[in-house]
């Protein structure tokens, strides 16, 4: 089951939904190619929604953290948006929890960026 | 079993990991625990040990004991000096896109051993069972 990835604006924040799994190869490929194409295409608000992520392993972390600072090196600005239990918890095993900054509700999420 | 070094290999191996910790009695919580150590023991083998070599193969292997679960993953790389992968929780290392794998899997299992083999490295991983768990 590979990871898809959708992307919408709402209020100059570009919002990712992501779905299935965040693994070594496809998964993790995937994250990068869109994060990369809209910082490419200008966009410094970035909010992951993780919402649909079944499942991810040390790979997609590794990506996730990369994605960070990709954006924060551009300027921009990364948030993740409704963690499941199973990246909660593994954000919380690996000490980054509280190097990302997590939002469980869209609305207030897209209002937090500066 | 014995799996060549690729992706899906990675992928049945997780997957056969979490089938037999569900078939050896652990519950919904613990079997996919089990099944991401294995998973990243897995891309360890077939990744930093084997990188990908298709003459290389990666062996596993699947024991349920009274009090334990054993899985041993070996590969033919070069050989893993656990000691030499860095911290991923330290402060210079939080930040870094790679090297938690190891992490996870002594966080999921209740035991983790290495042994070199010349060539290669067998990981063995344990996971005990608790009162909740008998054997199947």
């Amino acid at each position: 089951m590979s990871m898809k990835v959708s992307t919408r604006q709402v209020d100059g924040v570009t919002i990712l939904d992501l779905s299935g799994r965040i693994t070594l190869g496809e998964g993790s490929v995937t994250l990068r190619d869109a994060v990369r194409d809209v910082l490419g295409k200008g966009s410094r608000k970035i909010l992951l929604n993780l919402g649909d992520i079944s499942y991810i392993d040390s790979s997609g972390i590794g990506e996730l953290v990369s994605a960070f600072t990709s954006v924060k090196n551009a300027g921009g600005e990364l948030k993740l948006l409704n963690l499941t239990k199973k990246v909660h918890d593994l954000l919380q095993i690996t000490k980054l929890y509280t190097v990302f900054d997590i939002k469980d509700d869209e609305a207030s999420a897209v209002s937090s960026f500066s | 079993m014995t799996v060549p070094s690729t992706l899906e290999s990675v992928n049945a191996l997780e997957k056969a990991a979490e089938e037999f910790a569900t078939r050896s009695g652990f519950d919904e919580d613990t079997a996919p625990n089990i099944a991401m150590a294995v998973r990243e023991a897995a891309i360890n083998a077939v990744m930093h040990g084997n990188a990908y070599d298709t003459g290389k193969t990666v062996t596993a292997s699947f024991e349920s004991t009274s009090d334990s679960l054993v899985i041993r993953i070996a590969d033919q790389g070069p050989g893993l000096d656990p000691g030499s992968v860095p911290d991923p929780l330290a402060p210079e290392n939080i930040l870094r896109g790679s090297g938690r794998g190891i992490f996870l899997i002594r966080a999921f299992m209740d035991e983790v051993h290495f042994r070199l083999l010349h060539p290669g490295t067998e990981l063995t991983l344990i996971k005990h069972r608790t009162p909740a768990q008998p054997s199947a």
